[in-house]
Formats: C-alpha cells, structure tokens, sequence
C-alpha cells in the first residue's frame, strides 16, 4: 500500500498521473471505417485496458449509460449508442490485467448506498485494490424513468444526497474491524435512515479511490470536500492554472494537503510525424466525426426546425433561429442560438464554408495536436505550471485509439522524468501516491439532525 | 448427445460458494474444476443478510478465466432496481460471450430491508409476486434492442436502426420502468434464469419465467412430482414443458471412501437436514443415484452443492463425473459455447421483432 507520499516543494519534473477513459456515447467518437470496432464487445475493453496498462496508466474509467437521446421523441441513430454495465466489466478486466486501476462510473441519485458500496468492495477485493469510483449526480431530466423512485429528487438536493452518500458509503467500508468481524452500524440523515452488518470485510485500499468531475462552483467545492482525484474540463493552459488554484485553494478548511486531490483535465491527443501531419489527421478525425446528416442535426438543434431540406454541402439556412415557447428560459436561449447562428453564418460567408464544412470548423478541437515530441514537451509543461496533475486521455477511435500514445509518447514522458517507468505498487491509491484512508476504530453511528 | 430415456441429456451443475473467501482466486480454481468436468453451470448464491462478496461480480471475474462453463449469480429482486438487475445480467452475457444465468431470489428478512431503509419486508407472496415483475422486465428490456439494431451504417451515417429500439413502458404493482436499455440484447437473447422452485409462492414465477427449476428433495418420488406440477404449470402458462429443466439440488458430503455410505441413507439415498437434502457416500454412489433418477425420470438433472467446496468438488469432477462419462451418461466436451447450448434451450425469439410493439 501506499506508504510514501510527496512532501514540501514539488521537484521540477515530477510524476504525472495517466488514465484512460473507453469513449462512446458521450465522448466525440468515430465509429466508421476499418479502424473502428464495436464500442460493446469485451474484446474492445480488453484491447483499451491491456494498453493502458501497457503504458504504465493509472487506471481506466468507464461510463455508465447515457440513455439513448432522442430529439423530438424520435431516438438519435447517428451517433455511438450503448454501453455495458461498467461495474460488470471492470470486474472482468480484473482478470486480464494485474496493475491497472479499474474505475467505474456510478450514479449517486439513483443508487443506494449499502448496495453500490458492497459492489465497490468487492470490485476493490477482486482486483487486489485497483477499484475506483466515478460519483455521477444525475442530471439529466427523466432518468428516474428507469428507476424505483422515479425522478423524485429536486436538484437542489443532488449534491447533498450525493455527499451524504459518500460519506454513508466510507463508514460502511469501515465498519468491520481489523481481525475480519463484521460489527453493527447505523446512519440516520436526511437522505438515508439505515443500519445493519456490511457483508465484506475491509478492503485492500480501505476504501476505493473517489473521482469526481468538477465543474461548477458546487461541484468543485464536493470535489475539494470528498474526491482523490478531479477530472477537469480541457482547456488553455491559463484556464487549467486557474481552476487547479482554485480547486487546490479550497482543500484547507477540509483538512486536506494540495498532494490529496489529484487534478486531471480530460484530453484528446492527435500524433502525427509532422506538425503538419499531426494537424491534417486531426481534421480528417473531425471531418469522420461531421457526416452530413449530423451537420444538419447540428443546425437543427440550434436553429429548431426540421433543415431535412438543406443540402449539407451548401449555403447554410439565411434566416434566425426559431424560438421555441415550450422550452424554459427560452427568452434567454432564444438570443443565445440567434447570436451562435449568427457567428456560423458569418464564419460560412467569409471562408466560403458549407453547412458541414462550418459545423466541421467550429466542432470541438482535440486538445494536444502535434509530433510525439511536441505531445510530450506540452502534456509537461501542463504538470510543471501547475495546471494538471495528469491527463484522462479521451480516445476517439475504438478500440484502438490509445496505441500511438502508449507507443510513441510515453516513453517520451518518461526520458524526460515526467512518468513512471514501472508500477511501484500494487494498489491504484499507491498509483496515485494517495495516503491511506484513516478509519476504524471511529464511532460506528452517526446521526444527521435535519 | 442424445438420450435414449425419451427426454434430453443429463445436465450437472455444481455451487462454488466458499464462506469467508473474498479473492478470485479460489472461485476461479473451482469454475475451473467445474469446466474441466463440463458441467453445464455454476451456481454463486448470494444475500444481504450475511457476510460475501457480491455474487454477480465475482463470476464476471471469473469468465474471462474460463471458456464454456455457465456462470450463474443469485441476484435478489427484493431491494436492488429491475433496471440494473437486468443491465448486470446481460453484462455478464456479454462479457462471459453468452455463458449468463441468474439465479432469482427474494430477500425475506426485516434486516435486509433496514440495509436499504426504503420499505418494510413483505409476506412471501407478495416477494415473489414482486420477483415475477422483475423477470418479465427484465426480459422486455433485453428485448428492447431487436437483434441487429445497431447497423453501423457508414453511407447513410446511421450507427442505429432506431426502428429497432423500443420502450418497455413497464407497469407493476410496486415500481414502473420506461426503457430501452443502455445496451444491444445480451448474445443468449435471454439469459437463464434459475429458480428454486422448492417452495410454493416461488412457482408461479418458475412457470412463467424460469428456464431451470431447482427442486431439493430427498427422494425420487418427492422430485417427479414437483417435476410433473411444474412442467403441467409451464404449459398452463402457455410453455412448451420442455423449456423448463428440473434439477434436483443436493448437498454433497463425499467425505472419505469410495462406497461408503453412511448407514441410515438407505443405501447411499439423500437424507433430510435443516440445510437441505444432503447426500453423504462415496463419488461412485453419487454417479449411481445420478444415474438411476435420471434414468426414472425424475430429474433432468443435478444441482449439487460441495459441503467442502473443494473436497467434495474435486471428488464430484474425478469421480461421479468421469464415472457418468464412462457409461455414456454425460457429456465429455461442450459441443456449444453458450450456456443455453448446454441446456438444449432454443435462443429465445423478440418479443418486439417485426414491429409487435
């Protein structure tokens, strides 16, 4: 386990942190031509979980869900849909790997916490303490659908359920003792009124590493609050020194140290042996990204009218969006889609852009473009200005889409003493360099008075 | 293989439960040992109520470390959500390539029910009823992606056949599901489920829902007739009888000695305990009794569970097992790869395919 952690002043070149994330339904994902395959199959978690433990990463995370999205009550079937339970896979990827940290991503709205807990355990006992988890709070309308509860939840209440269940879930990981007996606990709160023997014993981490994106005020203040690690948004480098200050800056009044919360921004790597190279395989992803009917649904999103009639390969619609009454805050949102369609169309007239050529330009551009070398100088200079404390790499190709990175940029990163050259543990919290989780020994009943 | 009894070949399933154990590694080494013997499944049972590990992860676990062999969790329907049930389940198809079942239960106790802190517990039949509802989402959320649902269709830029994708709009008496899945039908289609059919408010699922019975009795006359009433409440619900298997759970203490068994079991018989029916002899009296209530027409076979899980399976695979193979009574190598393939089940068809819903 994690004995040593990183004290005083960081030294110049140290460690980053490396995971993966398997993309699909949520993520930019190419799914046409012979490099793709099946975003289901187990052989693609297989072939994405043995590189990234090929090239040393500290774990893999997986999604859960999204629900098939449907526009205007007609299901989406233009882009990557449907995904495995996460939990069940990772247990499997336990079996084919041996260092890799295993996260899944699971929702704390509609979850409860004696039963995710146990699940967590016992992932974390499988694996020997590789397990993770990704806290979801579910914000997408009509999810309780699905579920028990139906949508039950008021928003507001979203992150405090979520807190209160971190916090239920850890006094369940602690409540056996040393020697392997199970004892009694109880938890009375505002969102959860429960008590009774756990059925696993302590786990080999204590308790599994917690992730968290941060993203709002709220979310990074739970972040600072409850989570090992921060998945942050990509972004500029003064925009990842920001929110790292940020972030960093509230963990104090939690009692924590800034080597508690490890901060890592998602990104998307494009390689390449030139610059040149690099930039036009780029394009070339966003152009298998853009088929025309997506182009068009682009717009249609944005404009809210059927543009079935438009020819993707012309001018784009010369008239305003439409404002949608039905839709909340539409005043608002009206004028945000008029000014957005109004850049579009101006961008078309100047470059002399199609529809999807426009919708091409604008798409979300990966974030480290460039030769292995360039990849590697920038992805250090993120960690050494204080701007990451590693990277999620987000593949856009399934499942192969991480192979050049591992191949041609990790060794890199580690001539220049940016990266580990070999698993110095076995755990993903010595991975991480993460203290050990106090407990035991703690009152086993908690009461919230609400 | 065929039979020449009028019914089809001998199925064999053993539990691999192993109290106190956390690790993959010894319920890795006991699905082995059940595949080397070809068993058609195994069995992880599972509860709220005592110290394990959650049953449905460990054999996911376990499937990348094995090829043929079943793999069958308990997943209880009292207190953990349909939806997830069934997205487990088919997850462990997917990853295991078409070797899942799950085992339905119910969690009885108030204790259970104080773990969660959502609802009291319920009278037995109302569980069961409960349970009943689960299967039957479960099976219409796996059937809410139709086979070939995602097309992949580069020209047209279509990933899915969104024809192909239905809601379930599910309503029961405790909860309501809206659907589809978050995932492509599981390979099997519908993965098989197990049910202990032995007491009375778990039947009416069984005849509805159950592709395995499990029925733990101590004498032959005692399993045909909860054979023969099960497989009459099968086609009363509209079953082929055939697409309901009957194995006889056992307990099996097979202690020390070849032959020996213990006086009082009537000839090497089960005899009743407060676990269950519990056979204690020697592998070649098993592969006896296995034989002689096969050959009757009991059972369509045995769901045995080890007293010492690795003893008493050891001594199942490389004595009862090999015995059975030797006089032609079971199989020597899986001819399919599916768990259905091994229990002779047809895979099941959509009951959305061609625009029923």
């Amino acid at each position: 386990m994690s004995g040593h952690r990183p004290r005083g002043p960081r030294p110049p070149g140290r460690h980053c942190h490396l995971a993966a994330y398997f993309p699909g339904a949520d993520t930019p994902t190419v799914w046409t031509g012979p490099d793709t395959k099946s975003p289901i199959e187990f052989s693609s978690f297989e072939h994405l979980a043995r590189t990234a433990e090929r090239g040393l990463f500290d774990f893999l995370l997986l999604a859960e869900g999204p629900r098939p999205r449907a526009l205007q009550g007609r299901i989406d079937d233009l882009d990557v849909a449907g995904r495995p339970e996460p939990l069940t896979v990772l247990n499997a990827l336990a079996a084919v790997t041996e260092r890799l940290g295993l996260a899944a991503t699971a929702d704390a709205t509609f979850n409860e916490p004696f039963e995710l807990a146990r699940r967590l355990a016992t992932l974390d006992h499988l694996s020997g303490g590789r397990a993770a988890w990704h806290v979801a709070i579910s914000s997408a309308d009509r999810t309780g659908e699905d579920f028990r509860r139906g949508d039950y939840l008021d928003r507001a209440d979203r992150y405090p359920r979520a807190a209160e269940f971190v916090a239920t879930a850890r006094r369940l990981w602690d409540s056996w003792t040393p020697d392997e007996a199970p004892r009694p606990f109880a938890h009375r709160g505002r969102h959860f009124d429960i008590a009774g023997e756990f059925t696993v014993p302590r786990s080999p981490q204590g308790h599994p590493v917690v992730i968290r994106t941060g993203g709002s005020g709220e979310g990074r203040e739970f972040a600072a609050a409850t989570a090992d690690v921060v998945l942050a948004r990509p972004g500029t480098l003064e925009a990842g020194r920001a929110f790292y200050a940020d972030v960093k800056g509230r963990l104090a009044k939690y009692g924590r140290t800034a080597d508690d919360l490890k901060i890592m921004p998602g990104v998307t790597v494009v390689l390449g042996d030139t610059a040149a190279e690099a930039q036009e395989r780029a394009a070339t992803i966003r152009r298998r990204l853009v088929s025309p009917r997506r182009a068009l649904l682009t717009l249609e999103r944005l404009w809210g009218v059927d543009l079935s009639a438009y020819d993707p390969d012309g001018p784009l619609p010369d008239f305003d969006p439409v404002a949608d009454p039905g839709l909340a805050g539409g005043r608002a949102r009206h004028g945000d889609a008029v000014t957005t369609a109004g850049k579009l169309r101006a961008l078309s007239r100047e470059k002399g852009l199609s529809i999807r050529q426009t919708v091409i330009e604008t798409s979300a551009r990966q974030s480290f473009i460039g030769t292995p070398e360039a990849v590697a100088a920038g992805l250090a200079e993120f960690v050494r200005e204080g701007a990451a404390d590693g990277f999620v790499l987000v593949p856009q190709l399934t499942p192969g889409g991480l192979d050049e990175f591992v191949d041609r940029v990790v060794p890199l990163l580690q001539e220049r003493g940016a990266f580990r050259t070999e698993y110095e543990g076995r755990t993903l919290r010595s991975h991480l360099g993460l203290p050990d989780p106090v407990g035991t020994g703690e009152p086993m009943t908690t009461g919230q008075i609400t | 293989m065929t039979s020449s009894h009028g019914r089809g070949p001998l199925h064999l399933a053993a539990a691999v439960d192993q109290p106190g154990v956390y690790d993959a590694g010894p319920y890795v080494e006991l699905a082995r040992l059940a595949e080397r013997g070809g068993l058609d499944f195994v069995t992880l049972d599972d509860t709220f109520a005592r110290p394990g590990p959650d049953a449905s992860a460990v054999l996911s676990r376990v499937a990348p470390a094995t090829h043929r062999v079943g793999l069958v969790p308990t997943l209880t329907t009292t207190h953990t959500e349909p939806f997830r049930i069934q997205a487990t389940i088919a997850t462990l198809d997917r990853v295991s390539r078409g070797r899942a079942g799950w085992r339905i239960d119910v969690s009885t106790t108030e204790g259970e029910a104080r773990l969660f802190g959502r609802r009291h517990t319920a009278p037995l039949d109302a569980l069961w009823q409960e349970a009943g509802e689960v299967a039957d989402v479960a099976a219409k959320l796996w059937d809410s992606w139709e086979d070939g649902a995602v097309v992949r269709d580069a020209p047209a830029g279509r990933f899915l056949d969104r024809d192909k994708l239905h809601h379930v709009d599910f309503t029961g008496e405790a909860f309501s599901v809206r659907g589809p899945a978050l995932a492509p039908r599981p390979p099997q289609g519908h993965p098989v489920r197990v049910v202990d059919a032995t007491e009375g408010p778990a039947r009416s699922t069984v005849a509805r829902h159950a592709d395995v019975a499990l029925v733990r009795a101590a004498s032959p006359a005692q399993a045909r007739t909860v054979r023969d009433r099960l497989r009459a409440d099968a086609a009363a619900a509209g079953r082929d009888p055939n697409s309901l298997l009957v194995l006889v759970s056992l307990l099996i203490d097979l202690g020390d000695g070849e032959h020996a068994a213990e006086p009082g079991h009537g000839g090497g018989g089960p005899r009743q305990t407060a676990q269950g029916p519990l056979y204690r002899g020697g592998p070649v009296d098993l592969a006896d009794l296995i034989a002689s209530w096969y050959k009757d027409g009991t059972a369509d076979g045995f769901h045995l569970t080890p007293v010492e899980p690795r003893r008493d399976l050891e001594r199942l695979v490389n004595g009862t097992v090999a015995l059975l193979q030797h006089r032609g009574l079971f199989r020597t190598f899986y001819p399919g790869s599916t768990l259905r393939e091994h229990l002779g089940l047809a895979r099941p068809a959509n009951q959305y395919a061609g625009g029923a819903a």
